[in-house]
Order: structure tokens, then C-alpha cells, then sequence
């Protein structure tokens, strides 16, 4: 049987990404420019224990992706279905490149990750800070990317929801039927 | 059979000597291009390692007369090298070091016992930011060929001493305990009798 929606862990997984990047993003343009204060400590550690959940997540939901079943994709000119394929692909690549890159960059820089202040995750480099400099504008131009390719992704979605009012928002929503 | 005997003898005599000679030796000539000074402050849960570049230690150390040993550490906090240069320039600050009024800090010994094997213990007065309070490090001493080798360390509270002022107060965010390490390298001398 072909479902018609995403499967409620596709779902799940979509949506609790989304927001985690949603916080992270915003998080990580308003606390990089702060003057140093304990708050800024709090906001850099808040920002890497999210951004490394979205990463902790990554593996579970690419599984999703390959091993549960995807509804077949819907009527549309082929043009767009391998722009959604490739912008779909991407995003995976980002949302596990941007985290990574955090993290690389947070070794890079001398500070460990310690996950919710509680669990030391090792460090991916050994402290250099030229190589921090390098990481700290990978993890920028990276977020550009990600940045642009989820507008694209929010503003293709809309399209479908309000203009060719098809399922494609639908069954990926979760409050949908 | 008395030949080789007594040959071994010599030879005993040989290799010791320079054990023997040294034990009754006071390390006092520290290499301070060996020596370091480290320290580990937590920020939320993470440990960032932190140097000194400059600090003049005066050490007169026998392990043979451990109650006469003392020690002395002269640090120049702006070579501080807290992790990164943001936190750099923040610690020299008032609110932190304000190495401007106390450019330097210090420590003295008033006491040095033995705890038996390797291991002793300094007393003394830890001098920062204008304020004094005691402080007792265990170390270890080793000898490796002609040096002595003197590691140790003890937990700095920073409030004790009013590092981390105002909104830095908070020991939430940056702990109040600083892990304090120090590894010294010293020669020695023969003592004077
Ligand atoms: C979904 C995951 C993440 C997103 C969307 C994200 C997004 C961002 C954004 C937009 C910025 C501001 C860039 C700028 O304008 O300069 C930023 C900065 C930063 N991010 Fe992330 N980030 C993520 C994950 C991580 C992770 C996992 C870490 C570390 C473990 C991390 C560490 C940092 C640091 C340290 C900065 C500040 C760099 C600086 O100014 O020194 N990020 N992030």
C-alpha cells in the first residue's frame, strides 16, 4: 500500500528539526556579536547544546528517509519535482554540515562541547585558531546556504498550500489527515 | 673471588655517588623555560586550559631537609592567556584582574611538609587583586638526572580573592573553583656546610 502521507516519525522528525533551527538560527546571528558576559557564555552553550541536537537527530532521520516509506510525489512539471529532489537533498547536506561545522569550529576555538553541561563530547580538532577563524566562516557561509535553500523550501511549500492547493504542505503537516 | 668482591664495591661506589651527592643537594636553580603555570577555569560545564607566560618562581628545595624548603611565585597577570583573546581582554579588566591597580600576584611559602613517598605539601599566603588568603598545595618531586621536577596544584576559589566581579559573580556560569597547576624544573646546587 502507497501511503499518502509521511509516516509519523518522518513527521516527527521534520518539525522538530525545524523548530531546533529556527531557535539555532536566530540564536547564532544575535549571540555571535555580544560582548563577552555571562549571558553570552549562556546563549554560545544554549546555541551549540540545540545545534547538536539537530545533529544527534541527523542519523535517525536520514533512516527515516531511506527505510520508511515516502508517498509517491505528487502531479508537477518535471522542472520543479528535480528542483524539491535536489533543494531536499541539499538541505540534508546542510543540516548536517551546519552543526558539524559548529562543532568543528568549537574545537578548533579551544572549547569542548559539553552536551546540556553535562556530557564532554570530544574534541573533532585539536585547538589552532587560524583553522577556528577558517571554521567560523565555513559555519557562516554554510548558514547562508541554509538559509536561503529553507526560504526556498517555505516559499515552494506555501506555493502549494495557497495557490495549487495540493496535499504537498498537507502530508507533511502534523496535524493533517 | 675478594677481587671481584671488592671490584663490585668500587663500582657500587661509582654508580651511587652521584645519587648520594645529589641527595645531599638543595634545588634552587630553576629553569624557568621548563617551568609552567596552568590553570582550568569551567565556563557552563566546559573546561577551557589557561597559562601564565611570565612568573618568577624562587624554589630552595632539599628533599633531604624538607622542613627548611620554600618557595616563591611572582606572576605578572597580564601575561594571562585565558583560552581566547576576547577572554584575554575581559580578565585584565577591573572586574577580573584589574591589573592595572594589581599587576602582579604572588605566593609565599610559609611551610613545606613531607606526605610521605614523593608526595609534600606547601602552606602558604596566595596574594591577588590587593587580597591575601592562605592556601596549602600538595606537589609531587622527582628527580630526573640532575634536575628536580616538582608538580602540583590546588583549587583557587575566585571569589575568595574577588576575580569575577559584578555580573561575573554569578558562579553559574564561570565556576567559582579555578584548577591551578604548576610543574617546575630545577637544578641544583651543592649545599654549603
Ligand atoms: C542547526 C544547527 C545550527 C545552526 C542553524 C546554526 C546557526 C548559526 C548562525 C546563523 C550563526 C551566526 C553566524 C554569524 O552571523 O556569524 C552561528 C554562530 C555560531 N555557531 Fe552555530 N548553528 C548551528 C549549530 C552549531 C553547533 C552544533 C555549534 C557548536 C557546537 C555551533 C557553534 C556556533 C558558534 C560558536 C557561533 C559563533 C561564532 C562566532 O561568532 O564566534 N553552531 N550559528
Amino acid at each position: 500500500m502507497t501511503p499518502t502521507r509521511y509516516a509519523t516519525s518522518a513527521i516527527a522528525a521534520h518539525w522538530l528539526v525545524a523548530v531546533l533551527i529556527f531557535i539555532a538560527f536566530p540564536l547564532g546571528v544575535y549571540m555571535h556579536d555580544l560582548p563577552l558576559s555571562p549571558q553570552k557564555l549562556q546563549l554560545f552553550s544554549y546555541h551549540k547544546w540545540i545545534g547538536m541536537t539537530v545533529l544527534l537527530l541527523f542519523l535517525p532521520r536520514l533512516l527515516v528517509r531511506l527505510f520508511v516509506a515516502v508517498p509517491p510525489t505528487l502531479p508537477a512539471p518535471a522542472w520543479q519535482l528535480k528542483v524539491a529532489e535536489l533543494t531536499h537533498v541539499l538541505l540534508y547536506v546542510l543540516v548536517f554540515a551546519v552543526p558539524l561545522s559548529g562543532w568543528l569550529m568549537s574545537s578548533a576555538k579551544g572549547f569542548q562541547v559539553v552536551y546540556l553541561g553535562l556530557l564532554p563530547l570530544p574534541d573533532l580538532v585539536s585547538k589552532n585558531a587560524e583553522l577556528g577563524g577558517l571554521l567560523k566562516a565555513v559555519h557562516q557561509t554554510l548558514n547562508l546556504a541554509l538559509f536561503g535553500l529553507v526560504g526556498l523550501h517555505i516559499a515552494a511549500a506555501a506555493k502549494h498550500h495557497v495557490i495549487d492547493r495540493d496535499a504537498t504542505l498537507r502530508r507533511m503537516s502534523p496535524f493533517g489527515k | 673471588m675478594n677481587q671481584i668482591n671488592r671490584f663490585s664495591l668500587h663500582l657500587l661506589c661509582f654508580l651511587l655517588a652521584p645519587v648520594l651527592s645529589v641527595q645531599a643537594a638543595e634545588f634552587n636553580q630553576v629553569q624557568a623555560d621548563k617551568s609552567s603555570l596552568t590553570f582550568v577555569s569551567k565556563q557552563m560545564g566546559v573546561p577551557v586550559e589557561g597559562t601564565f607566560h611570565k612568573f618568577t618562581t624562587t624554589i630552595a628545595f632539599d628533599p633531604a631537609r624538607v622542613n627548611m624548603a620554600s618557595a616563591r611565585i611572582d606572576l605578572n597577570l597580564a601575561s594571562i592567556d585565558a583560552g581566547s583573546q576576547e577572554a584575554n581582554d575581559e580578565v585584565i579588566g577591573k572586574q577580573w584582574f584589574n591589573i592595572k591597580a594589581f599587576p602582579d600576584a604572588k605566593f609565599v611559602s610559609t611551610g613545606v611538609k613531607s606526605l610521605g613517598g614523593n608526595r609534600y605539601e606547601a602552606a602558604g599566603k596566595l596574594t591577588i587583586k590587593g587580597k591575601t588568603r592562605d592556601v596549602t598545595a600538595p606537589f609531587t618531586f622527582r628527580q630526573e638526572g640532575i634536575v628536580g621536577v616538582f608538580d602540583g596544584g590546588f583549587v583557587l576559589k575566585r571569589l575568595d580573592f574577588a576575580i569575577g566581579e559584578g555580573i561575573w559573580a554569578d558562579v553559574g556560569t564561570v565556576a567559582n573553583e579555578i584548577q591551578i597547576k604548576f610543574h617546575v624544573v630545577a637544578g641544583s646546587m651543592p649545599v654549603r656546610k
